[in-house]
Parts: structure tokens; sequence; C-alpha cells
């Protein structure tokens, strides 16, 4: 069990000491991003900007478009809001291929409020073109995602949480592919898709109705643009029955996707989210108990979707 | 190149740029005219390392044009620096043309999509500290408008501006008075560029962006080793060129009728005679 945004600026950490041209930038927030070591380690490879997330994103942009491997981190909820304009303009829209690493994303701040939710990023930021989404399930991806973005040429946000994950992947003998998911659990009656965090969940609830006698399939969509509309179709065709879950909007999210990719040919689907209400009160597990984005809460509604 | 020399190419990209708007009816020809003497002197005499047939030569100084609506006057620099073929330029306006009413990269020449205000400084600040990582020559200038200044993302730029010493990065305000709906001390007083900017750690000069000579003058003076980030407050008259037009904030995005197109080019045409006698 290992906090993703720790892998994140361990791995980036390892890497950039070998090539000078990966560069952190942040916004006063190297203690929430865990980029201290970082900062210390490569004072010359590290731009501090201050509480500033506009100025940060396009300072980024500069130095991309300069030749350097630009990491922009710092909480998820300013980076897709206060900056959104400099994220579409300065990234998407002029091709500068910056990594957003946004932390303690969703609901991750828990009892801090909405102010410092982000439950809209996934719904907003696929209308980007030119924009990738990864939204990494455990260490173990997080690990092949930052070595994946090093070399990439497009920017991608990447959402991670706050707290230590417990592993999907029990060893690194898995494909990563950009634009690829991943098969956690094989199934036939339905299928359960995931991202994020909420895989982990998601898997534990395949594993427990498994128990049931339900054969869930179940798909780590930590990418969701690129989005992998072959096994969405394919799970569709072959399991008949599809959950979505997501720390996110039950709007313009995953299960909004899920559905547009298969409106053509539909099957039913039902969407876990976060409601169209004020998020309640609560710590980061208090508020995915609530809304059923745990294994209990997936295992009640999969159970009431399909009628038993 | 002397300072007549200067003056006529922006006269001739003055009366380009009247001819441009005009087919495309469309253009911010008011804010196009008061800043294209200093564009004219940045492609021409102040940026090194540019390259028509290399737009992306490692060592070129780089140009990031903040106002980004004022982008007809840098398309018609770009063509008269050659990075721009006259029958591109001819497609302004018209359904899939390259060009659009803000400048993107798809032209060869210009670095950053801009157009969405208060970014092009951030964006500089980017590039001069990659240019100071890799203790590369190059330097970055950014022209921003006036009435951009209201965009509080400025100041979060001029701060790290300031906390990297950028003095390797020169932005330039062009101080036309005039923004969309009418005098910028009307709309939101930003008449203490000088104190403000000064405060705010930056190495303030005062230029006037009317006249070639000064222009010149002042670029070939900033002291790109004091440590500070530059800031050129040009004076201009929105306009500038077009005497219907000087001063008048409905030529922000005015669009010209024949006649004062004829007009317009006619007063222009005799001022390239005069400098080629």
């Amino acid at each position: 069990m290992i906090a993703c945004r720790k892998m994140f600026t361990d791995t980036l950490l390892e890497l950039a000491r070998k090539d000078k041209d990966i560069i952190a930038v942040t916004t006063d927030a190297r203690g929430s991003v865990t980029l201290g070591d970082y900062a210390t380690a490569l004072p010359q490879q590290f731009v501090e900007c201050g509480i500033a997330e506009q100025d940060a994103v396009g300072i980024s942009a500069g130095l991309a478009h300069s030749g350097k491997k630009v990491f922009c981190c710092g909480p998820a909820c300013f980076y897709v809001a206060r900056s959104l304009e400099q994220v579409k303009v300065d990234l998407a829209y002029s091709e500068n291929p910056v990594t957003i690493l946004g932390v303690s994303g969703g609901v991750a701040y828990g009892a801090l409020g909405a102010t410092h939710h982000s439950l809209h990023d996934i719904a907003v930021l696929r209308t980007f073109p030119g924009m990738t989404i990864c939204l990494p399930s455990d260490w173990r991806v997080t690990r092949k995602l930052v070595n994946t973005l090093v070399d990439f040429q497009q920017p991608c946000y990447v959402r991670v949480g706050r707290a230590a994950v417990p592993d999907v992947y029990a060893d690194d003998n898995f494909d990563f592919e950009v634009g690829k998911a991943i098969t956690v659990l094989d199934g036939s009656d339905l299928t359960i898709i995931a991202t994020g965090e909420t895989v982990y969940h998601a898997w534990q609830a395949g594993l427990q109705l498994k128990a049931q006698g339900i054969s869930a399939r179940v798909l780590d969509c930590s990418w969701l643009k690129p989005f992998d509309e072959a096994a969405i179709r394919r799970a569709a065709a072959e399991t008949g029955r599809i959950i979505t879950v997501e720390e996110h909007s039950q709007y313009g999210g995953l299960g909004a996707m899920v559905c547009e990719t298969l409106s053509e040919n539909p099957v039913p689907v039902r969407i876990i989210g976060i409601p169209d209400e004020n998020v309640v009160h609560g710590s980061n597990t208090e508020i995915f108990h609530h809304y059923g984005l745990d294994a209990a809460g997936i295992v009640k509604k999969t159970l009431d979707f399909i009628g038993k | 190149m002397d300072t007549k020399q200067l003056q006529l190419i922006a006269e001739q990209n003055r009366k380009r740029l009247v001819e441009v708007v005009y087919a495309a009816k469309a253009g911010h020809i008011g804010g196009d005219l008061s800043c294209l003497n200093v564009m004219t002197a940045l492609y021409f005499h102040v940026m090194n390392g540019l390259d028509p047939k290399d737009p992306k030569a490692p060592l070129r100084d780089r140009f990031v044009l903040s106002k980004g609506h004022c982008v007809e006057s840098l398309y018609v620099t770009l063509e008269a620096k050659g990075y721009l073929k006259p029958e591109v330029l001819d497609t302004l306006g018209q359904f899939g043309s390259i060009l659009s009413g803000h400048p993107t990269i798809e032209v060869p020449g210009i670095e950053v999509n801009s157009g969405a205000l208060g970014h092009g400084l951030s964006i500089g600040v980017g590039m001069a500290i990659a240019a100071k990582m890799d203790q590369q020559p190059w330097r970055t200038y950014v022209m921003m408008g006036d009435g951009e200044q209201g965009e509080g993302s400025i100041y979060e730029a001029a701060m790290a501006a300031n906390r990297y010493h950028l003095d390797n990065l020169v932005a330039i305000i062009d101080r036309n008075h005039l923004q969309i709906s009418g005098n910028t001390e009307d709309v939101m007083p930003i008449d203490n560029i000088h104190d403000r900017w000064t405060a705010f750690g930056w190495d303030v000069i005062l230029m006037n962006g009317d006249s070639m000579d000064d222009i010149i003058r002042t670029f070939d003076n900033i002291d790109y080793n004091n440590g500070k980030p530059h800031l050129l407050v040009s004076d201009t008259t929105k306009g500038k060129g077009v005497s219907f037009m000087e001063g008048i904030a409905k030529w922000h995005h005015g669009v010209l009728n024949a006649e004062q197109c004829d007009a317009a080019v006619a007063e222009i045409q005799q001022r390239i005679d005069a400098l080629k006698s």
C-alpha cells in the first residue's frame, strides 16, 4: 500500500537525476505533492511558482515549448478550475506536452469541503482536443505511467488521491498501454468498469460477487482519454450489463463515456458516482461509503441492478 | 538596418495591413496599427537568430503576442520577413484558411496560440527560465496590451519573472490608451504602470512607440545583464498612421469600407514614397 502521489514523485526524482530536462513545477505545494525530496535533491530542475496556478501552467507551457519535460504538480481542484483556461489554451490548444499532476483529487480532501474537491475534471478536460487523461489505480500503475509520460508528446492530466491505496496488482507483470483498459477480473454475467482509486473497490466487489455466484468482469479504466472503446464494446457484447464506478460527478465522466460508446448498440448501464449535490461532509472513506463507491456499496448496487 | 529603412518597412507593413484587413472584413486594426512599429523593429532589428527557412531554430529569440487579437499586425510582419507567402496572407478571413483571428501555431513563425488575454507573460517567463537553465543566449519578447493589464494572471507572472531574475525577458505594453469600451483610465485605471511594475522588481523603461528612432534607441540600450526583467511601456496612438482612425476607440475592431481603405492606403503610400525618395 503506497500513496500514488508518493510513487509518482519518487519515480520522477529517479528519472530526473538522469535527465536534466525533466522539470517539476509547483505552486507552494511541494509538501502536499510530496515533492520535498525532489526540490532538495534537484533545485535546478525545480520551479516554485508560489500560489499561482495560472502562472504555473503558463510557465510550464513555456518550459515545454523550450524542450523541457515538464510536470506541473499541485492540488487537482485548483489546476482544473483556477487555471483551466491555461490548460485549454497554453497546453492543449498550443500542443505543449506538459503533464499536470493533480494530487488529492476527487474527494480525497474529504472534510475540507467542495472548494477542495475535483469532481468535474474528467467531464471538462476530455472535451479539450489533444488532452489526455489518466487516473492510475495503484502505485504500480502510477510508476509505469510516469515512465511513459517522461517522453510523452501530448499534454496529460493525471489525477491521484492523497492517502495510500491498496494494491490492485501483485506484481509488475501486467500490460500498461496508453489508452488501454486492463482486465482485473474476468467474468461473464456483467462488467464493472472503474477508474482511479475506485478500481480497488470494484475488484473487491467483483470478488465478493463471485462468492455469491455472480461472475463479474472488472476493468481498470485508468486511461480515460484515449478511451478503450473496444474493451467497453467487448464487455457489453460478452456480459450484457455494465456498472461504472467513479470518484467524479455522475455527469460527464466514466459512466457517460461508457453510455456514449454504447449508444448505437446499448446495454443496460448503471452509473455509480457522486450525485448532483453538495458533497456530504466527512472523510474520504466516509464519503466513498455514503455514495456507495466502496466494495460494499458496489455489491449492493450491483445486486439491485441485476434484480437479486 | 537604419531607422529610415525600418520606417519604410513599417509603412509597407501598415499598407499591407490595411489592405488585408479590408479584404477580410475583420480584424483589430486600431491595436494592429499602434503596435506595428514595435513589431517591425523586433523582427527587423532587435531579435536574433530568426530564420524563415527554419522557424524553430533552437537559438532564435522568441516572440509571444499576448495581445493576440492584434494578430494581423504579426501576419504582415511575418510576411515581410519571409515566413508567410503573400498567397497565404491573402486567405485571411476565408473559410479553411490557416490564418485565424488570433495567433495559432499552424502559422510558421508563431510560437504559441494566444488570444485569451493574460497568458503570454507566464509563457514568456517559462521560456526565459528554460534559456537560463540551459545557459542559452536567446531572449524572449512578450507584447501585451494596455487593456490587457486588467488580467490578474499578468501579476503572477510579474512576480515570477522577478523571482527568477529574468533579464533575458522583455515585456512590452502597447500603451495606446484605448480599449474596446473607451479610455483605459475610464474602464479601469492603470496609469501608474511605471510605479506598479517597478514595485514588482522590474526594470521599467518608457518609450515612444510611435517613433522608430526612440524604439531603436530604447531596445539598443536594454541592459540584458542587470538581473531584472525588462518592461517597455510603449506609448502609442491607437490607429497610428491612418489619420481618421487615430485615437478613436471604435477602430478597435472597426471594419473599413472601400473609400476608407483607399484613403488609408493613399496616405500611407505618400509616406512610403517620401521614405523612398
